[in-house]
């Protein structure tokens, strides 16, 4: 588990409402399981955006990009690489 | 293009009058006070008012604001004469202003919109995002020579503008409990199907209220009503808006995502156990995006679930029972 992945999942789990003891594995869907709603989603944008220093724009909001903990992880590890690369 | 299944104005009528005289008489109170925007949702919750109680023990409330894309409160001005009750007009700039209201707006869009001041207007607009699944909000600005300008909102700016924003709810009712506790009257709700269902109301703001005459009843039932009522033209021709922004905003535009005859058919789909097949049919729309129009109704019962509740009490209270 990369410490990038535990950095978003430290930020899911404590800002938005999960039962007690539940540990979000990597391919739970943050929206079937009802955990992060729109303005939630906005967070979790702005999060990934000051954290990594990268810049969402509103066609990569997209379920494969930030469903789950390793879709965000692969979405970030494609903005990381395309923005180094610049 | 198809429609709800026809009501029975007449009796529909008679019914919901029935219920008010009840409620009002259920509450010990002795008229009703109903804030009228010239919109057809209070213009209709008035009318009914009338019918039930008389226009003695009806009183009407104008309370606009500088943002009022309805006017002034003449079109509720209009109502009222037409349906012979008295009314009060108090424009409520001044007390949102001293609330700070509009500077906490202001705030927001001068970070977001640069160069944003005097003589722009704005709305808020969602868009699909997420394969259609959630709904970001984006800010819709007009600089005073015409230009749009428009931003994404981050969490924190968009829960501010509409924090700021529910200011103008919240104060309406304060002024209408102000003249219901000075009159012993009772405040009518006037939130229509699509809106009490999917949540599309301030807490303790627009959605606060003794009574909600016409919440079972679709928004095109209510222009259907408006007309078996007889009220004015001006206001059952009147393009539904949210009358909350300064740029005029459609409630499509800002919380449904469908013009408001296709809504109530998802709705009313939904509420009738319909397949998102049957739905397409009504639509005129591929299977998957019905889905999507039902799940998203599914998805607005759940996050504002909320909204309804009562306060939660820690521990039953004898002798107070549960709402």
């Amino acid at each position: 588990m990369s410490s990038r992945k535990e950095r978003v999942r430290g930020f899911i789990t404590s800002m938005f409402f999960t039962d007690p003891g539940t540990v979000l594995g990597e391919d739970d869907s943050l929206l079937q399981l009802q955990i992060v709603d729109s303005t939630g989603f906005l967070e979790l944008v702005g999060f990934l955006e000051s954290e990594f220093g990268i810049k969402v724009d509103d066609e990569e909001m997209l379920p494969e990009n930030l469903d789950t903990l390793a879709c965000i992880d692969a979405f970030l590890e494609r903005k990381l690489g395309a923005e180094a690369g610049r | 293009m198809v429609t709800l299944p026809p009501m029975d104005y007449a009796s529909e009528v008679e019914r919901i009058a029935g219920a008010l005289r009840t409620a009002t008489g259920r509450l010990r109170r002795r008229g009703l006070v109903v804030a009228m925007s010239g919109g057809i949702d209070s213009s209709v919750s008035a009318a009914l008012a009338v019918r039930a109680l008389g226009a003695d023990q009806v009183l009407g409330l104008l309370l606009p604001e500088r943002d009022s894309t309805l006017g002034d409160g003449s079109l509720g001005a209009l109502l009222a004469h037409h349906l012979g009750i008295r009314f009060e007009h108090q424009d409520i700039s001044p007390a949102l202003s001293a609330l700070g209201c509009y500077n906490s707006q202001q705030q927001v869009l001068q970070r977001v919109l640069p160069g944003y001041g005097d003589g722009w207007k704005f709305k808020l607009v969602i868009s699909a995002a997420m394969g259609g699944r959630v709904s970001i909000t984006r800010v819709v600005a007009e600089d005073p020579r015409g230009g749009r300008h428009e931003a994404r909102l981050s969490a924190a700016d968009y829960q501010q503008l509409v924090a700021a924003t529910n200011f103008k709810q919240r104060v309406r009712k304060a002024l209408e409990y102000y003249h219901a506790d000075r009159l012993n009257y009772a405040v009518v709700g006037t939130p229509n199907r699509l809106e009490y269902d999917q949540g599309f109301f301030v807490k303790l703001g627009d959605g606060a209220a003794d009574v909600k005459p016409i919440a079972h009843l679709y928004k095109t039932q209510v222009y259907g009503m408006a007309r078996f009522l007889g009220l004015p033209e001006a206001i059952t021709t009147t393009t539904p808006t949210t009358d909350t922004f300064s740029l005029a905003q459609g409630q499509d535009e800002f919380y449904f995502g469908l013009p408001y005859p296709q809504m109530d058919l998802v709705l009313w789909h939904v509420n009738e156990g319909r397949s998102a097949s049957e739905l397409a049919m009504a639509l005129g729309c591929e299977v998957k995006e019905a889905e999507g129009h039902i799940a998203a109704v599914h998805a607005k019962r759940r996050t504002t679930a909320y909204l309804h509740l009562p306060p939660i009490l820690a521990a039953e209270v004898p002798g107070i029972p549960a709402t």
